[in-house]
């Protein structure tokens, strides 16, 4: 990042934690499985964790959500995995074989730690974020970024196009969102 | 020590026609040929998902049990996930873990620990409901149909070395035919649409 980075929202918008909840059960997702994010801790999963209509399961790796949530969908129950960009990275081979080449529809909300908020992953100054769209990109995995409530509306057409195509997706959390 | 194929054979005497079971790579090869049925799922894709793939399974189905016949290779690749099935306690899942002590589908080199690992004392620990260790066919023979009755998250731990081999077929276990006709499978049940 540097001071001529274009931004793609401005600094200060919202991102309402409750409005991306209201947007996951309107998709149908029943059940989320989760790794802790400090991005997504407070706005997202611990109200998820609370929510009496939302089943969770808590793991202890990222890519287990993969196989949870693939499983899950043989019984025609929407799910969501929960995690940090970190977990995406370490995940990348279970995305690989059961979401892309087994074509599981396997949705993915994924937190983006530390990006500036109102920048575009790819102008962030950490690496960790620059490549994570480039490597969506290349392994053919539709992405998307959620960087304020102007963005929340691209959520359920994702999760229905996921089901009714049989793919995964990815929903880059690009800001802390507000608790509820 | 029990040879795998005969300890497969007992299991399958055990179970019902339309019970759901996921297996991963070597031992799934051999079960395919012991007891061939579309409700079978092959555990592929990636290393160390049987269990999660069974826990998924167990949670859309709570009324069904699920039987996972993982490998120890495949959990030491995921041993956290002992503990999320701990977490999510689904009465209905048989963890059973197919312990030869080596990596049999990449080269029969022997996993970490191989003689000191103890499986069913790790999943204990991590909070199952239930764990057991069979050696012996006749011991396997006599206790696992009381074992399969227990209320869940059960962990078997089946030590057996290889016994008569069955045909491997990885285009079979990653192409999408098997995972066709266990959804098809799953339809006939009305477990899906």
């Amino acid at each position: 990042m540097n001071d001529a980075t274009e931004l793609i929202a401005p600094v200060d918008a919202k991102l309402h934690g409750a409005k991306i909840i209201a947007a996951i059960k309107q998709a149908g997702i029943g059940t989320v499985v989760t790794v802790p994010d400090r991005t997504t801790a407070a706005g997202l999963l611990r109200p998820i964790a609370a929510d009496q209509e939302l089943r969770h399961v808590r793991v202890s790796e990222e890519d287990e959500t993969i196989a949870i949530c693939a499983a899950l969908s043989y019984a025609d129950q929407r799910a969501l995995a929960l995690f940090q960009y970190t977990g995406l990275l370490d995940s990348i081979n279970a995305v690989r074989g059961v979401a892309v080449e087994y074509e599981m529809p396997i949705c993915m909300m994924v937190g983006l730690l530390s990006k500036e908020p109102g920048v575009g992953p790819t102008a962030s100054k950490h690496y960790g974020l620059r490549i994570i769209e480039p490597i969506l990109d290349v392994m053919g995995v539709d992405h998307m970024l959620i960087e304020s409530d102007d963005d929340i509306p691209k959520i359920v057409p994702a999760i229905d196009k996921a089901y009714e195509t049989s793919r995964p997706v990815v929903m880059l959390i690009g800001r802390m969102p507000i608790a509820p | 020590m029990m040879k795998r194929d005969d300890c497969l054979k007992v299991l399958a005497g055990e179970i019902a026609e339309d019970q759901i079971v996921v297996a991963a790579y070597t031992t799934a090869f051999d079960w395919l040929g012991i007891r061939p049925s579309p409700l079978n799922f092959i555990s592929s894709g990636a290393m160390g998902l049987t269990g999660p793939h069974g826990l998924g399974f167990a949670l859309a189905w709570p009324d069904r049990r699920i039987i996972v016949l993982d490998g120890d290779g495949s959990l030491l690749m995921s041993l956290g996930s002992l503990v999320t099935i701990a977490e999510a306690a689904p009465k209905n899942l048989i963890h059973c873990v197919c312990e030869n002590g080596t990596y049999e589908a990449n080269g029969g080199h022997p996993i970490p620990a191989q003689d000191r690992v103890d499986f069913a004392g790790m999943a204990k620990a991590a909070g199952y409901a239930q764990t057991h260790t069979f050696s012996e066919l006749d011991d396997f023979r006599t206790g696992i149909g009381s074992v399969l009755q227990e209320e869940g998250p059960v962990f078997v731990d089946l030590k057996f070395v290889p016994g008569e081999s069955y045909p491997k077929d990885y285009g079979l276990m990653h192409g999408p035919k098997i995972r066709e006709e266990f959804r098809e499978a799953l339809r006939g049940l009305g477990l899906r649409q």
